[in-house]
């Protein structure tokens, strides 16, 4: 079952436009990342489907249901979760206090919950008690994820998750993405480390100037000689 | 919508009738009577349109958010009147300065009635230019809210010096009997038709001054800044340099038509730069004629004073006590309901923003309103992509 | 010309650098060490000043938890927040008293009001008021609150949802703020008004090496400063709807992201502020007097107050309005002299200036105030 799909997506900011008719599709339980240049309008797509930028033509679709410029509030709460790329913590909220924000419109007990994520990141947990802003970048990145699985979210959207980490914290994030996809979870990942996503992707997207330019199993796309030089770069 | 292309040549047929009809009417169709009201009127709305270029200067072009023009305007207003009053001479009143007799020196052309008021404006400008060079430390790298806050407080602390020291400018007494240019050629009745054209002769000089500034590669390095801070610093321009030069530029506009505003009133008090008369006025003017143009500060200054004007005309008819010993609060919200109404309706203004400003461009404004940019910020960007 | 102004400038920028990293601890220490040696001081040589500045201090604590949320959380300096502490006095007297002005001399007044009830007016113990202040005080924060949701939905909303700066935000709110002192001016008249007439003696207190004189209102104030600070506190830390408020102040986007209903926040930090606002200005006209001109005059020191304990801290409020409070009377108040020349008292025409002077020495050299996070 597609659990997302965006059809001939146009949006932007403003009156500029980025996206000229993007499409891409996550099938249930999937990993899919979205590569290519700077300006290719990876971000934006993910905060066009997720509500924070106006779609201008085309459709998002969650499950099925037609959820084109649904707000971000109204996305989070049919299950699908955003993690921006920085300034995803509250600095001055502690960890406990941030994930309490995270299930905020949860109706019910949400201190199990907590305590299931917490678990998934120890030495997140260590620091409970913790101010975010004092917390190391990778300890912020992986209270970001925490964030926003305490909603049980069907689908992650994930901008730059590696973005300015060190290299032995980029492989415990994306350690940490496999296990949340392992648990059920579909995810979307906007990459610039192109080579690491890929590896651990069912499939990917490579976008460029705003419009859709290849589509493939991770492994094909990898492999895939034209965009080894032009786009994975190192 | 016909309605929005229509409301700048509405709103100034609107007021310019008010204006003529009202006194007209109460005078009973006294022509004499209602010219006379109507040069004293356009000579304020041109005194007022001097102040309003300077806040475009400092706010629509530098990008500084300035709440304290009363500062500047006070300080001009008082240089001025020191500048070309006799000394001081009586135990009750107490000022420094007091020039005018000394400034009259050229012993032709009866320089007494014109040389110290050169003196006197052009002292104005200069105080006032050194007040925004004094306060640029502090307060051009502030943030837009923390610089609004500074500057009325440091307009503020300016009043209370001008009330506390006594000997200063008067206190609170203030100073009367500030002379006139040319008052002694002409005959009294005469001589406001003499006044409004040293008036309009000084916004003319200030408009074509601004608008060469703005239109010149200083000027355009200053847009640029203000719509983009980051970007023109990486090009190599001083930023800070720049936003002083602005603020330093506008200030002394302020000035000069703090001294205009002395020599027409020939009386001045602190009670005249309040932040609602000294500073908010000159928003209300700037905000509804449209900031980013020059043209709209005067049309800004005409219309919010027209509205000032119409509301005290209004005493004169016929009207319910209850209201009538309220036409001054009553005034005073409606203009102050005016800027809300103003940034919630149509927060560009009157008259749009002009896009390209150059000498050698050919000036283009744009067809739509456009919301004031805010306050340049880094993080406005589109984040890479 | 401008090479010195750029380095003195650098010269400020590096100060700034160096008092704003100081962690949270060192600062809070400072201050607190160099508070009480200032009051010690003081109290030593002039303690009934210093006593004034506490309750000075509780009056401006009152407005400035008040501001310091709305400027938080809804991220825009309001300059309106003085002038609706006055309006919120007014409305309070209008249900106590029932009276607006009608013309220059006379009042008009409604058949009834809460004074008429039985025993409203008597003074409660050493209090100069009844519990008909003290019920007028509840229903005017009732009116203010529900007049700032107002103001929200048709005002700040549009301009928020139409994506503009602070600076419309902040000429509007000086509009508003010039609106509703015209308006306290049409409906109660330029005279000033006092909940309770007559003459009030105050009490005398010997601790012993000196004495003091308060009265029993001022003490009434204090200690409302002290637990409204508490509450608000309590609110923010241990309340879901506190935590959202914080989250909200720390970053709006990120609230919206997470399914935070920013909106709702906003409409209760309107709610919260307008009730705090409503009782400060009371609380202020109990003080000083019921004056059209007062809210505005009180700006200046609340902004003080509110930076200088940092934007969005309820305690950094409580600090920061009691430094300022004391700091104003000290200065205007005591004796000192340095190599001869007489730098203090300054002229009571000053007072207000202190507090101008104490906020740039703030913004410049530690924006974020003494409790605030660093931007």
């Amino acid at each position: 079952m597609t659990v997302l799909e965006a059809r001939e997506v146009v949006s932007g900011y403003g009156e500029v436009e980025i996206l000229h008719g993007v499409s891409i599709r996550v099938e249930e339980e999937e990993i899919v990342t979205i590569i290519g240049p700077n300006g290719a309008g990876k971000s934006t797509l993910l905060k066009t489907v997720f509500g924070l930028l106006p779609c201008k033509r085309g459709k998002v679709f969650f499950g099925g249901e037609d959820v084109t410029g649904q707000s971000p509030q109204v996305m989070a709460r049919k299950g699908v979760c955003y993690v921006p790329q920085s300034d995803n913590v509250f600095p001055s909220l502690t960890v406990q206090e941030n994930l309490e924000m995270g299930a905020f419109i949860r109706r019910d007990d949400y201190r199990p919950k907590i305590e299931e994520v917490l678990a998934l990141f120890p030495d997140v947990l260590e620091r409970r008690h913790t101010r975010a802003g004092k917390l190391s970048g990778g300890q912020r990145q992986m209270l970001a994820l925490a964030r926003a699985l305490m909603l049980d979210p069907r689908i992650l959207l994930l901008d730059e998750p590696s973005a300015s980490l060190a290299p032995n914290m980029v492989d415990l994030v994306f350690t940490k993405i496999l296990d949340i996809n392992r648990s059920g979870v579909a995810i979307v990942m906007v990459e610039q480390n192109a080579r690491e996503s890929l590896n651990l992707s069912h499939r990917g997207y490579v976008l460029a100037m705003g419009q859709n330019r290849l589509e493939g199993s991770g492994e094909s796309l990898l492999n895939n000689e034209e965009m080894g030089k032009a786009y994975l770069g190192g | 919508m016909k309605v929005d292309r229509l409301l700048t040549p509405l709103s100034f047929l609107a007021i310019t009738a008010a204006v003529i009809i009202m006194p007209a009417e109460r005078s009973g169709w006294n022509f004499d009577s209602v010219i006379s009201f109507l040069t004293a009127f356009a000579t304020t709305v041109a005194i007022f349109a001097v102040i309003t270029l300077g806040l475009n200067v400092q706010w629509g072009y530098t990008g500084v958010f300035n709440f304290g023009i009363a500062g500047f305007f006070m300080v001009g207003a008082y240089t001025a009147a020191i500048f070309t009053k006799p000394p001081a001479e009586s135990e009750f009143v107490r000022y420094i300065g007091g020039f005018g007799d000394s400034l009259a020196f050229l012993p032709f052309l009866d320089s007494g009635q014109w040389l110290p008021f050169v003196f006197g404006t052009a002292a104005a400008a200069l105080m006032s230019g050194a007040l925004a060079f004094a306060l640029s430390i502090p307060t051009l790298r502030l943030r837009a809210d923390y610089l609004a806050i500074t500057t009325i407080g440091i307009a503020e602390l300016l009043r209370a010096v001008v009330l506390e020291e006594r000997g200063l400018v008067n206190s609170a007494r203030g100073l009367i009997g500030i002379p006139r240019p040319f008052h002694d050629f002409f005959e009294p009745d005469d001589y406001k038709f003499v006044y409004f054209g040293i008036a309009v002769l000084v916004l003319i000089i200030v408009f074509v001054a601004v608008e060469r500034g703005i239109r010149s590669p200083w000027g355009r390095v200053l847009r640029a800044l203000r719509e983009d801070e980051l970007t023109t610093a990486a090009s190599g321009k001083n930023v800070f340099a720049f936003k002083m030069q602005g603020f330093i530029f506008g200030a002394m506009i302020m000035g000069i038509g703090g001294s205009i505003y002395a020599y027409e009133r020939g009386s001045i008090s602190p009670d005249t730069f309040t932040p609602f008369f000294g500073t908010f006025i000159f928003w209300a003017m700037l905000m509804v004629g449209g900031s980013g143009n020059n043209k709209g500060a005067i049309l800004g200054a005409y219309i919010v004073w027209g509205i000032w004007t119409i509301s005290l005309q209004l005493q004169g008819y016929d009207m319910p006590e209850v209201v009538r010993s309220r036409i001054f609060f009553i005034r005073d919200l409606t203009i102050g309901s005016l800027i809300v109404i103003v940034l919630l309706l149509r927060p560009a203004g009157l008259l749009p923003e002009e896009r390209k400003v150059s000498l050698f461009i050919g000036r283009d404004t744009g067809p739509r309103p456009r919301e004031p940019a805010a306050e340049p910020q880094p993080t406005d960007e589109p984040p890479p992509d | 010309m401008v090479r010195p102004i750029a380095g003195a400038a650098q010269l400020v920028e590096r100060a700034r650098h160096f008092f704003s990293s100081l962690p949270d601890t060192v600062i809070a220490t400072a201050v607190w060490l160099l508070f009480a040696a200032l009051v010690i001081w003081a109290v030593t040589s002039e303690a009934q000043l210093v006593v004034v500045g506490i309750i000075v201090g509780s009056i401006l604590a009152l407005g400035a938890i008040g501001l310091t949320l709305i400027y938080g959380i809804m991220k825009f300096a309001n300059f309106a927040h003085g002038d609706t502490m006055m309006l919120g006095a007014y409305v309070a007297f209008f249900f106590l008293t029932g009276q607006v002005a009608r013309d220059a001399t006379e009042d008009a007044e409604l058949p009834w009001s809460i004074g008429s009830l039985p025993g409203a007016l008597e003074p409660i113990g050493k209090l100069t008021f009844g519990y008909g202040l003290i019920i007028g005080t509840v229903v005017a924060a009732m009116v203010i609150a529900l007049l700032l949701v107002a103001l929200n939905r048709l005002v700040y909303r549009p301009l928020r949802q139409r994506g503009s700066g602070i600076v419309v935000f902040a000429v509007a709110s000086l509009g508003l703020a010039m609106a509703t002192r015209a308006l306290m001016l049409i409906i109660w008249g330029p005279d000033p008004r006092v909940y309770v007439s007559g003459i009030h003696m105050a009490d005398k207190y010997d601790l012993g090496f000196t004495t003091i004189t308060l009265k029993a209102d001022q003490i009434f104030m204090f200690a409302v400063a002290v637990v409204l600070t508490a509450l608000v506190y309590l609110l923010l830390f241990r309340t879901k709807l506190g935590k959202a408020m914080r989250a909200v102040t720390d970053n709006p986007d990120l609230a919206r992201v997470s399914g935070i209903d920013t909106e709702r926040v906003f409409t209760w930090t309107w709610v919260i502020g307008g009730a705090l606002v409503a009782v400060a200005g009371v609380l202020l006209a109990l003080q000083a007097q019921l004056n059209p001109n007062l809210g505005f005059v009180l700006l200046l020191p609340l902004f003080a107050a509110t930076i200088l304990g940092g934007i969005g801290s309820p305690q950094g409020a409580l600090a920061g309005a009691m430094i300022v409070g004391i700091s104003q009377e000290v200065s205007v108040g005591i004796d000192l002299s340095i190599g001869g020349a007489d730098i203090l008292p300054l002229a009571p025409a000053y007072k207000f200036s202190v507090a101008v002077v104490i906020m740039i020495f703030m913004l410049l050299l530690r924006p974020q105030g003494l409790f605030g996070a660093k931007a």
